[in-house]
């Protein structure tokens, strides 16, 4: 009996009217954890209840602890009748669970009722004791931290990153079950979000158990999604990054933060050797990846083996089936066997990080994805289980029997893709691949796998236990000085995988670096770049015959590879008018609808100063002779030139010039040259190049041979850049602006268009999805006007089909305001000046060597825990805003003259802020505590849409819910902001005509508690000694 | 190509005063947009008039899921699901509890029921105001006058912490509850030149001084309803009146310590025992809810227009007034000096404040 958990239900307050008759409510709690349920008294007719209850005690299993929800039920007592629920409170204990996060959960919640909304709200206190040993894990993994930030966590340091963790567990929709046809549209989706919520505590907990194999501490970059596969079932599945993480608690780290904490990062926990002496390798050796002593194979052979060892000692079947038998009810866990696969998934060097350590990154190769599609039907045609893309032909697979094997064939999926990302990853030369993600399309019974990532050579002394200083050292060292190694191909120039054009790297001269780099990760800290960058988006739709099952699926393989070859030259298009060589950040997702496919790439641009300067595009007709065409296209080239001109300068992008004969380049080859290794199956020898050059011109080259390149060449030249004052970007930050301000608006903007049906052509589709994703933008700017000079962070465009005509786009990031006069600086400076190293002042922001116990900080803008928690038991009805004004009587004295009176009160709310942010950090702010992950589900239904003001009422209401709970909870945990955090699904259905509309929505991110600079700095020259204690107290518990 | 939903929230709710004032005065999403093209927006931010369309939508929507919360301000401040800065929230309440000059006029002093509300189609032609922004406006009177009516306590204190308003809206909506209780007669044509804020000087001096409230700061009852006991009490200044001697020697010690100080001596001196029995009867008639409700009417027609007739300047207004006041304490006959005080330190101040033109 390893833990008990303490629940008081205290007050409730703005509760609806349950009895018309009096206009009041007599309101009790339940209280339920797992089977256990407890209730409180009822409180009669009061819309305002204090029950102040007792403590109720659940003496549980830490393993329940960390699948369970803790659920609260409100309902209306009734003598005669069956009692109605008002609404529910799931609490996700699991932060209470390691002891560096939050101790108590204490606060409003809103009562939420799945067809009604927020109904009042009630005021919780949670807390758990534990009794076990840290160390004697084996069915839970308390104390694994978990983390959605994709790098490493501000107030920690990375010992060891140990690799990729990942996880799934599929169990049958409660919506599509039999019972769901007698039972009401409210039990049935408490029992869908009942249900997810055990999934995901349950594959926390799974990863968890793999990371303390792995004898890790933490898992960053935790990214939970769910698979909504209809009458095949829910996946839940999960993906991450094992670290093990060390608490920042040096006594230095209180010295005033702005001490060059770039430096001290380096020297302190990283300590880095660089040996120049030894630096061999220079202009002349072009073998450049080969002087490496470890091939990708063996550096993680090693690993792989003693993970192995790990595993055999936790028998992992007889833990699931132990937690499925004690679920009961219709909660039934499939369970994955563990066979082969434990060794195979330490096999995928991959990571979920999208920015790294100092020295971590050392080359990086290219975007390497691959996509599958599959057929998730497996109850009426058993034997295909999936179809494998570009072979267009069905590969049969021999697992045994399939219901039980479920969960198995979904990994097998999983593992095909890894597989072939890990291959693609090898022919660029690299041996892990960064900033990896997965996700799925499901349209009916056809589901598209994308798995996606950057090839990257990485720093082995981040990746293994103790130090390997033997073999690998010496050779690291270039890139450690100079600020373009991570540039350089890791490939083999002699034996490239795909013909490419290299040039001496523009920074050191000495590397060789492509003309073009594309990854999927943010933005190295001490990468240079020149000028600002921006959006850049890629928008395709194709149609597609509607088909029945594997029909549908050879024709949807059919479409990728195409899809995929017009989203890279458009980008590749985009890039080059912008003037610009890189792109981070990239992102395509292909969805798939009834009768259409979508393709969106989103990723940052930016110019490399590394990278050699993009050529221009140029325009070919196929038919010279006609001479108005001529003019046509000279006029055309005219136009992209100039654009090319004006976004040169709207980005400051001004590199300084540089002769060939400086560069002394043996081979000043022509550059141009698409670089995306990509493919759609997991056949090998297909892989698709794009070899996009067109002999040896020394420019980008379309050529205008039909109308539907016209259409390409003229939807180019539609995208409007952002209004002045205003930048976007779908990174953590944008390249060339660092001066934030501390005010920051997080947004989420969701669009549905309908398509006219009629006569429906692929350009008119993408005109229309063009126009969607413009006006959308469009909006934003105009939304956000006031907040200029301003930059959208971390814009995040999900696109999805719900219909057959409809277009759902959902947009969410988060707008910063930065310092103009600084930016007006930057504006006005040389060249010199514009070589400016991305990170300069981000690397303030974003690595705090400070450990400051929050609970001693007087964090006066937002109400730090104790007077949340004075005004939450406070049982007065009356809100302490009222109560602060001073009653005073009315004063006989008549002389006409005013009485003096207390400002208006509504200068001091009581409700704190908990801001709300996509990214890492906070501009001005340093997180001083992790209190543990947010990842919440809702789904919210009615059936009088009309009445609540049509579908832009209904779910323009839901997202608001949404964020009051996320920020409810993060009060709760004593937090005031939710990092990284990210809306996974918003999946809205209608039915006009019913007057209906459902909606899912899942959120994730990372509750924290901030605190300002400014606070910052007073508090550590105050009490330097109190912080010194409470932070060596904090630091001593992460074993 | 047709929008089926469009919607933005932010964690931060965002609030457009231009928006917010044109959805309070009751502008159709139509002509919201129409009314913000024709302001000049769409060149200064280079926006398009369906990005127009659809921003205004938007904080339509936030503005009537925000409504209902304003109904009842302190719900604003503890709700969960908008964020707002408290800057904001104080702004959307007292926007949202303002009122047109123009409208008041119409309502000031009637009985806020359902029967009015049929007049407000009536109140929105002639004023010109929107029906929508009427409706919100007298609703929010009624809403008001609903949830202070039976408390007790100072008025313009209860009405500031169950609304959150700003001391002087406040002040405000104490005058158009005040008025609406006594149903004080404001539409004779006699009173059209007074605003307001004049209507609202003067329940301000009422309720500090003529109602129970105002005698005695403990026994706090109702500050909406005239103290009746005073009233009742005020018949016996009919003596000043009625006895002759009174009014003599009142007139003859008026006029002794004005000899010389004031411009319109000699008119005053004509008029005093008109004004004086003015007055008085107002105080004695009081007694009589009919008379309550024309003491306006009455104040106007027995002193401020005899005055204004004979062209007297506000400061002799005052020095008369003052004098008039004082000298009944020299009046030796006169036992109700206390009462008289309180009469008269009330309607000295109104007085002064309905004496333009």
């Amino acid at each position: 009996m390893p833990g008990k958990l303490k629940v008081k239900i205290v007050a409730g307050r703005h509760l609806p009217v349950m009895d018309r008759a009096s206009d009041l409510t007599d309101a009790f709690v339940e209280v339920k954890f797992g089977n256990t349920t407890f209730k409180t008294d009822v409180y009669l007719k009061s819309l305002n209840p204090q029950w102040n209850s007792e403590w109720f005690k659940f003496e549980v299993d830490d393993e329940d602890l960390q699948d369970e929800p803790l659920q609260i039920t409100v309902l209306d007592h009734d003598t005669y009748s069956a009692n109605d629920a008002i609404g529910k409170v799931y609490i996700d204990i699991d932060p209470l669970l390691y002891s560096e996060a939050a101790t108590v959960i204490s606060g409003w919640f809103p009562i939420y009722d799945t067809i009604h909304g927020i109904r009042g709200e009630i005021n919780v206190v949670v807390k758990v004791d534990l009794f076990n040993d840290l160390n004697r894990f084996r069915q839970s993994s308390c104390g694994v931290k978990f983390f959605c930030t994709t790098s490493i966590p501000k107030c920690y340091r990375a010992v060891i990153i140990h690799g990729f963790v990942e996880e799934l567990v599929v169990n049958e929709d409660p919506e599509y079950q039999w019972i769901d046809r007698i039972r009401t549209p409210r039990a049935s989706n408490e029992a869908r979000q009942r249900l997810i919520s055990l999934m995901s505590g349950e594959l926390q907990r799974k990863i968890g158990l793999k990371v303390l194999e792995m004898r890790g501490n933490a898992v960053v970059g935790y990214l939970q999604c769910f698979d909504l596969e209809g009458e095949s079932g829910l996946v839940v599945r999960a993906i991450g990054t094992a670290c093990t993480l060390d608490k920042l608690s040096s006594p230095a780290a209180f010295l005033p933060a702005c001490n060059s904490p770039s430096k001290e990062m380096k020297e302190i926990p990283f300590n880095e050797d660089p040996n120049p002496n030894t630096h061999s390798s220079g202009p002349s050796t072009p073998l450049k990846n080969q002087t490496y002593s470890f091939s990708p194979s063996k550096s993680y052979s090693r690993q792989s083996s003693s993970s192995d060892t790990d595993l055999s000692l936790t028998p992992k079947t007889g833990m699931g089936s132990g937690s499925a038998g004690k679920e009961g009810g219709p909660f039934k866990a499939l369970l994955r066997q563990q066979t082969q696969s434990a060794l195979e998934q330490r096999e995928f060097p991959f990571f979920t990080l999208t920015a790294f350590p100092p020295g971590f990154l050392v080359h990086v190769g290219g975007v390497v994805s691959a996509r599958s599609v599959k057929l998730l039907d497996r109850i009426h045609n058993p034997a295909f289980v999936g179809i494998m893309g570009n072979t267009r032909s069905y590969k049969l697979l021999d697992w045994n029997s399939f219901n039980s094997d479920e969960p198995e064939t979904r990994d097998a999926w999983w593992a095909e893709i890894r597989q072939e990302i890990k291959s693609h990853a090898k022919a660029l030369g690299c041996h892990a691949v960064v900033g990896y993600s997965e996700s799925t399309s499901i349209c009916e019974e056809v589901c598209i796998l994308s798995a996606s990532g950057t090839a990257a050579v990485l720093n082995p002394r981040f990746l293994q236990d103790g130090t390997v200083e033997g073999c690998l050292e010496q050779r690291l060292e270039e890139n450690l000085s100079t600020r373009c190694g991570f540039c350089h191909i890791p490939y083999d120039e002699l034996n490239m995988p795909f013909p490419a054009h290299l040039t001496y790297c523009y920074n050191c001269r000495k590397q060789k670096v492509p003309d073009v780099l594309f990854t999927t990760i943010d933005l190295p800290t001490d990468a240079t770049v020149i000028g600002k960058g921006c959006l850049i988006q890629a928008r395709l739709c194709r149609l597609k015959k509607k088909a029945q099952a594997e029909a549908n699926a050879t024709a949807i393989s059919n479409l990728l590879p195409f899809m995929e070859y017009e989203v890279h030259t458009q980008l590749m298009n985009k890039l080059k008018l912008k003037g610009m060589n890189a792109l981070f950040g990239l992102r395509i997702q292909i969805t798939v609808g009834e009768n259409m496919l979508m393709g969106l790439a989103s990723a940052t641009g930016v110019y490399l100063a590394a990278l050699p300067t993009p050529g221009g595009i140029q325009i070919a007709g196929k038919t010279p002779n006609d001479g108005s065409y001529e003019q046509h296209i000279s006029h055309m080239q005219k136009k992209i030139n100039d654009t090319i001109a004006k976004n040169k300068e709207l980005y400051e992008i001004n590199p300084p010039e540089i002769s060939e004969e400086i560069i002394g380049s043996p081979i000043p080859e022509p550059r141009q040259r698409s670089r995306l290794l990509r493919s759609q199956s997991e056949s090998s020898d297909e892989v698709t190049e794009l070899d996009l050059s067109h002999g040896k011109k020394d420019a980008f080259v379309l050529e205008i041979d039909d109308t539907d390149a016209m259409e390409d060449v003229h939807s180019l030249l539609t995208d409007v850049p952002p209004p002045s004052g205003f930048y976007s970007c779908n990174t953590e930050i944008m390249p060339g602006i660092n001066n934030w301000t501390s005010e920051i608006q997080m947004f989420t903007s969701v669009r549905v268009i309908r398509l006219s049906s009629l006569n429906l052509t692929n350009q008119a589709l993408n005109k229309n999805f063009n126009d969607l994703c413009e006006n959308l933008l469009k909006s934003l700017y105009f939304k956000l006007r006031s907040m200029i000079p301003c930059c959208l962070c971390h814009v995040n465009f999900t696109v999805s089909l719900p219909e057959d005509e409809l277009i759902q786009v959902t947009v969410t990031a988060v707008a910063i305001t930065f310092d103009k006069n600084q930016a007006l600086q930057t504006t006005k400076t040389s060249v010199e000046k514009s070589l400016q190293r991305a990170s300069t002042d981000n690397e303030e922001l974003l690595q705090f060597p400070l450990e400051l116990c929050s609970d001693s900080l007087p964090s006066h803008p937002f109400p730090p825990v104790k007077e949340h928690l004075e005004s939450a038991s406070s049982n007065s009805g009356i809100p302490a805003a009222q109560r602060a004004v001073t009653v005073e009587k009315a004063s006989p004295v008549g002389d006409g003259n005013f009485r003096n009176r207390s400002a208006p009160p509504c200068a001091n709310s009581t409700v704190g802020v908990v801001k709300m942010t996509p990214l890492s950090f906070i501009p001005g702010a340093k997180i001083t505590k992790y209190l543990g992950i947010i990842n919440m589900f809702f789904i919210r239904e009615t059936t009088s849409l009309r009445e609540e003001g049509g579908v832009s009422g209904f779910l323009h209401a839901f997202i608001a819910e949404v964020f009051a709970m996320v920020r409810a909870h993060v009060a709760a945990l004593g937090g005031n902001a939710v990092v990284s955090y990210i809306m996974k699904q918003c999946v809205f259905m209608e039915n006009p005509n019913k007057n209906q509309a459902q909606c899912l929505i899942n959120v994730s991110g990372d509750a924290v508690v901030f605190v300002r600079e400014s606070d910052l700095e007073v508090v550590s020259s105050q009490q330097p000694t109190t912080n010194c204690q409470s932070s060596c107290t904090e630091g001593e518990v992460t074993t | 190509m047709t929008s089926e939903l469009d919607i933005f929230v932010g964690n931060t709710t965002l609030i457009d005063e231009d928006v917010y004032r044109l959805w309070l005065d009751g502008y159709s999403v139509t002509d919201a947009v129409a009314l913000r093209v024709r302001s000049g927006i769409l060149e200064q931010t280079g926006a398009t008039a369906a990005v127009l369309q659809s921003d205004t939508m938007d904080h339509y929507r936030t503005f009537h899921m925000l409504e209902r919360l304003l109904h009842a301000p302190p719900k604003l401040l503890h709700q969960l699901i908008f964020q707002i800065p408290p800057s904001r929230q104080a702004l959307l309440i007292e926007r949202y509890y303002a009122f047109d000059e123009a409208f008041v006029w119409e309502v000031l002093g009637k009985k806020l029921s359902k029967g009015t509300k049929k007049d407000l189609d009536d109140i929105s032609t002639k004023t010109g105001i929107t029906l929508k922004s009427c409706r919100r406006q007298f609703d929010n009177f009624k809403r008001v006058f609903k949830v202070v009516e039976e408390m007790r306590g100072s008025l313009v204190d209860n009405i500031q912490q169950h609304f959150l308003l700003s001391d002087r809206l406040a002040r405000d909506y104490a005058a158009i509850v005040f008025f609406a209780n006594n149903r004080f007669e404001t539409g004779k044509k006699k009173l059209q030149y007074l605003s307001f804020g004049d209507f609202a000087f003067c329940a301000e001096l009422m309720i500090q001084n003529g109602t129970l409230g105002a005698v005695d700061s403990q026994m706090d009852d109702m500050d909406m309803d005239l103290d009746k006991e005073f009233l009742q009490d005020m018949k016996e200044l009919k003596v000043l009146a009625a006895d002759k001697d009174l009014l003599d020697l009142h007139k003859s010690l008026v006029c002794t310590a004005l000899l010389g100080k004031l411009g319109v001596f000699s008119e005053m001196e004509a008029n005093f025992k008109n004004l004086s029995r003015g007055l008085v009867n107002v105080a004695a008639k009081l007694t009589h809810n009919k008379d309550v409700r024309d003491l306006f009417v009455d104040l106007v027609e027995k002193f401020v227009e005899p005055c204004r007739s004979d062209h007297w300047p506000l400061s002799d207004v005052r020095f008369f007034l003052n004098q008039y006041s004082a000298s009944v304490h020299s009046l030796d006959g006169f036992r109700h000096q206390a009462l008289w005080d309180r009469y008269m330190g009330t309607l000295r101040g109104c007085l002064l404040r309905l004496y333009h033109d």
